[in-house]
């Protein structure tokens, strides 16, 4: 069993005492002390930010040509914060029983109340850097409604509120690059770790405009890299989201924690041929008022509206009528599959369902022919009046959908399916965000810590700041305190050089292959055997065939693959062959894990193992614990466990019917 | 959902590094199906580069929904392409006919040097930001958020142009290459909110000076800008940017 070095006491005085006891550097000591940020999504950027402003000198990290870009930008929902503005019952207590209930009951009890009791500092820190909410007439903040809980408590700026609190925390960072207390390396990329006497002490990155290799000291390496959804190839994460800085800390002896635990989202706008390159998610709120159906008949060709109604399978309605187009994600992109799967997909891939508007659009125009007290009206009229209705509220995602597939969603079903788009698993930290190596942290997507098997939509936001913000500041403090004996160390130091050459030597050893096979067509087969056999559902025998299958492509790409152009030079296919190797490697750790959890629990469903109903099931008795690997060598993993002890929540089936 | 497939040239700018000069070279890509993306199109293209032994072109690119402000090619002589409101990564096949021949080049800017073929580099942009562009609050120092109402009309313009991308489509598209609506875009986010009064005169100073400084052209007011910006900012931002400039010189003390 690994320790997480939580505090003992009282649960919601643990963070309170924490913070009350925990070891400071003086600021002249800050100011002699140098930190590494590698990535500046929400994470990054608030750690970067913050760290400087305490007067830390910080040195940050990008692979894109600015800051801004990183992929948090995308989030469309909100941020969750325990603010109770609405006087509906929301409180700190309430925002951390949702988290762990919505997690399945596998993520930490004392990071999940801090995260809770942070939320609020969150909200009123982005306001002051002037975030533009969405606010009510009356000039305060508005709120609005999220999948999991029965509270208001989600706070937003339109459909991009990603987008506004990461330039919200782009510009708290940028004002510290121009003060001179961060130094920003953007069209970088981290390809190692460095460790001196076991401590990490520095990393070695690539200039991606020039391919040199640098070496960079910093008494602590922070990583917040985001998550690996990217190892599916499709996925609703950006083109350049990649799991190298994490795999290359986890080959460096940080543990890996719960890989197969991924999120796959019910809407999202189909693939739509071989060529598809990325997935786009539609908002979840749609599912509210839309009907999702497939033919009954097998291979049916028929446009939708040339499908009579008797003809058309409304499976979720069928299967589950107690909560019918509103079950949970999981249940909801399950279901899709398995209607896919068995034939009865629509659309060009035949991996498609509809989700169809027609009789809300009729519903609620019968609505307004009452409302406006009309007589006489003609269906044509009533469909009039509804489609305006339906304009109203969706409007925007219509717009969307319309763009992207050239079809009009208020005349023809929308064509949707699951999509994967957010991985809880990450590297193990403590209750520091602390890796098992010293020095060497975590934070945001990348850490595996506060969303057990499943996330809570708008918590993601919520967590990315919640560690940059207001929790590394206070325990990289603990850590540094005792590091201001040690001097500097130079990166002519033998572990800066022998690291530089490793690096080196992998992108040598990568670019002579010179094979026959495109870094894309290797991270396709890749994706196709994860999504395959490692998604939305697993079972023991599909697993090994994955790992085997995953093993002989690994074995392929190093002796097929072909990068073109040279190492010294702006090079994004040698890039990606550098991420897509550690995607592969990654790939087989996620079946093993996978493999190893004999349950089913959140995101994780085990064919064997559900209820008698096709629902999860939980071993709690066996697999209450977060599972930690230590990479050993080649296909080689050791499993380290965590115990996971709940003192105030009281775990229990979660019961959708 | 009937789809079709097309056969296309693309006549592409190529440039090994700043110090090389470019050229077109012309290219033909076949079975291009209307489902697809721009971006997914020039995937196609450069798979067929490196299988046939030349050289992918260089692009960015990355979230492809059109938010993250990454992409950014000038296609058949508009940034973006042809359609209005939309970025380069959500412009669809469907846009283009069989037998098209489309121009594809880099923004063109002496203060977007190109890195390599369709890349330039626009951390310009982000010196403009550290001149000013933001609030100086630190972390921990703020009041509860709703301390301080704010007109919902207010808040609703500020965030209209917070909603840039920073993508520079504003730069490629002004004949004097002039960045007056992406500048404009942030001094009037954090002028239209009370959190931002305490700098409203310092930023507005300091920003342009770093604009001027980059090397970006002066505004002449013909619009093309907003034309083009993906996020439809408004060049009303632009007359409030000058607003402010002159009262801040004004009332200098």
């Amino acid at each position: 069993m690994i320790d997480a070095k939580i505090p003992t006491g009282d649960l919601d005085k643990k963070w309170e005492d924490y913070k009350g006891h925990c070891k400071l550097v003086n600021p002249a000591n800050k100011r002699k002390m140098e930190v590494i940020v590698v990535g500046t999504g929400l994470a990054g950027a608030s750690a970067a930010a913050s760290l400087g402003e305490m007067g830390y000198k910080v040195k940050a990290f990008c692979f894109q040509d600015s800051p801004r870009r990183a992929h948090s930008i995308a989030a469309q929902g909100g941020i969750n914060a325990a603010k109770n503005y609405q006087n509906d019952g929301d409180s700190v207590f309430r925002l951390f029983y949702d988290t762990i209930k919505g997690g399945d009951y596998r993520a930490r009890e004392a990071n999940v109340h801090r995260l809770a009791e942070v939320s609020t500092n969150i909200i009123d820190q982005c306001v002051a850097q002037g975030v533009p909410f969405a606010r009510e007439y009356g000039g305060l903040l508005s709120n609005r409604s999220f999948g999991g809980t029965q509270v208001q408590r989600t706070f937003y700026a339109a459909g991009q509120t990603g987008q506004q609190l990461l330039i919200g925390a782009y510009q708290a960072l940028e004002r510290q690059v121009a003060l001179g207390n961060v130094q920003m390396f953007a069209r970088h990329e981290m390809l190692d770790v460095v460790k001196v006497d076991g401590k990490a002490k520095g990393i070695i990155a690539r200039n991606l405009v020039t391919g040199e290799l640098e070496r960079h000291f910093g008494y602590a390496v922070l990583l917040c890299t985001g998550g690996y959804g990217n190892v599916f190839y499709l996925s609703t994460n950006a083109m350049g989201s990649n799991v190298t800085a994490a795999w290359k800390a986890h080959k460096q002896g940080a543990y890996f924690a719960n890989p197969c635990f991924t999120q796959i989202h019910p809407t999202c706008i189909p693939v739509s041929g071989d060529h598809q390159s990325k997935l786009t998610l539609m908002s979840e709120s749609l599912r509210n008022d839309g009907r999702i159906w497939v033919p009954k008949k097998k291979g049916d060709d028929r446009k939708a509206n040339d499908i009579p109604e008797e003809e058309r399978d409304y499976y979720l309605e069928r299967r589950y009528p107690a909560f019918g187009n509103l079950v949970p994600r999981d249940v909801a992109s399950r279901a899709a599959k398995e209607r896919c799967d068995a034939g009865y997909g629509v659309g060009t891939s035949k991996q498609a369902v509809y989700l169809d508007y027609a009789a809300a659009i009729e519903r609620y125009g019968k609505t307004e022919v009452s409302k406006k007290g009309l007589s006489n009206v003609s269906h044509e009229e009533i469909i009039a009046l509804g489609k305006e209705v339906v304009k109203e509220k969706y409007g925007n995602l219509f717009d969307m959908y319309a763009k992207i597939t050239g079809e009009n969603p208020y005349e023809v079903p929308m064509r949707i399916y699951p999509a994967v788009h957010y991985t809880m698993g990450g590297l193990w930290v403590d209750y520091e965000l602390q890796t098992s190596v010293p020095g060497l942290y975590a934070l945001g997507e990348a850490n595996f810590s506060d969303h057990g098997a499943n996330r809570l939509g708008a918590s993601a936001l919520m967590q990315g700041l919640a560690d940059g913000y207001f929790v590394i500041p206070y325990t990289l403090g603990n850590n540094l305190a005792d590091e201001i004996y040690n001097a500097p160390i130079p990166t002519s130091h033998p572990a800066f050089e022998a690291a530089e050459k490793t690096v080196a030597e992998r992108i040598a050893r990568l670019k002579n292959i010179n094979g026959k096979q495109t870094v894309e067509s290797f991270h396709k087969r890749l994706g196709k055997i994860i999504w395959d056999k490692c998604g939305m559902a697993r079972n023991a025998e599909g697993l090994k065939q994955a790992i085997a299958e995953v093993q002989a492509l690994k074995k392929e790409f190093w002796s097929d693959v072909r990068i073109p152009g040279e190492i010294n030079e702006y090079n994004p296919e040698l890039d990606k062959a550098n991420r897509v190797a550690d995607f592969i490697e990654l790939g087989e750790l996620m079946c093993v894990d996978a493999l190893a959890r004999e349950e089913s629990c959140g995101g994780h469903f085990r064919e064997e193992y559900q209820t008698p109903e096709g629902e999860a099931l939980r071993d709690d008795e066996n697999f209450m614990y977060v599972a930690a690997w230590e990479a050993k060598g080649e296909h080689e993993w050791s499993l380290h466990k965590e115990e996971l002890k709940y003192d105030v929540i009281k775990p229990s089936q979660r019961n959708y019917k | 959902m009937s789809h079709t497939t097309m056969n296309l040239n693309l006549k592409v700018w190529r440039q090994k590094n700043a110090n090389t000069p470019g050229a077109f070279e012309m290219y033909r890509v076949e079975n291009i199906s209307d489902e697809m993306s721009f971006l997914e199109m020039m995937d196609i293209l450069n798979e067929q580069l490196i299988t046939t032994g030349g050289e992918p072109v260089a692009f960015d690119h990355d979230c492809r929904e059109g938010i993250c402000g990454m992409c950014s090619m000038y296609i058949n002589g508009k940034p973006h392409g042809p359609w209005q409101a939309n970025t380069t990564c959500q412009l669809h096949m469907r846009a283009f006919k069989d037998n098209d021949t489309i121009v594809i080049e880099p923004w063109r800017a002496n203060a977007f040097p190109i890195i390599k073929d369709l890349t330039v580099d626009r951390s310009a942009f982000d010196r403009i930001i550290q001149a000013g562009g933001y609030v100086s609050v630190n972390t921990g120092n703020a009041v509860d958020g709703n301390t301080l109402p704010i007109e919902k009309a207010k808040a609703d313009e500020a965030f209209a142009a917070a909603m840039c991308i920073g993508c520079g489509a504003c730069v490629a598209a002004c004949k004097n290459s002039s960045a007056m609506l992406f500048l404009s875009a942030k001094v009037s986010h954090l002028a239209l909110l009370p959190q931002g009064g305490p700098e409203r005169k310092t930023r507005v100073t300091n920003m342009v000076a770093q604009l001027d400084k980059e090397g970006f052209g002066a505004c002449t007011n013909t619009g093309a800008c907003e034309a083009a910006c993906p996020k439809e900012i408004s060049i009303a931002n632009i007359a409030r940017l000058n607003k402010e400039y002159i009262v801040a010189g004004l009332t200098s003390e």
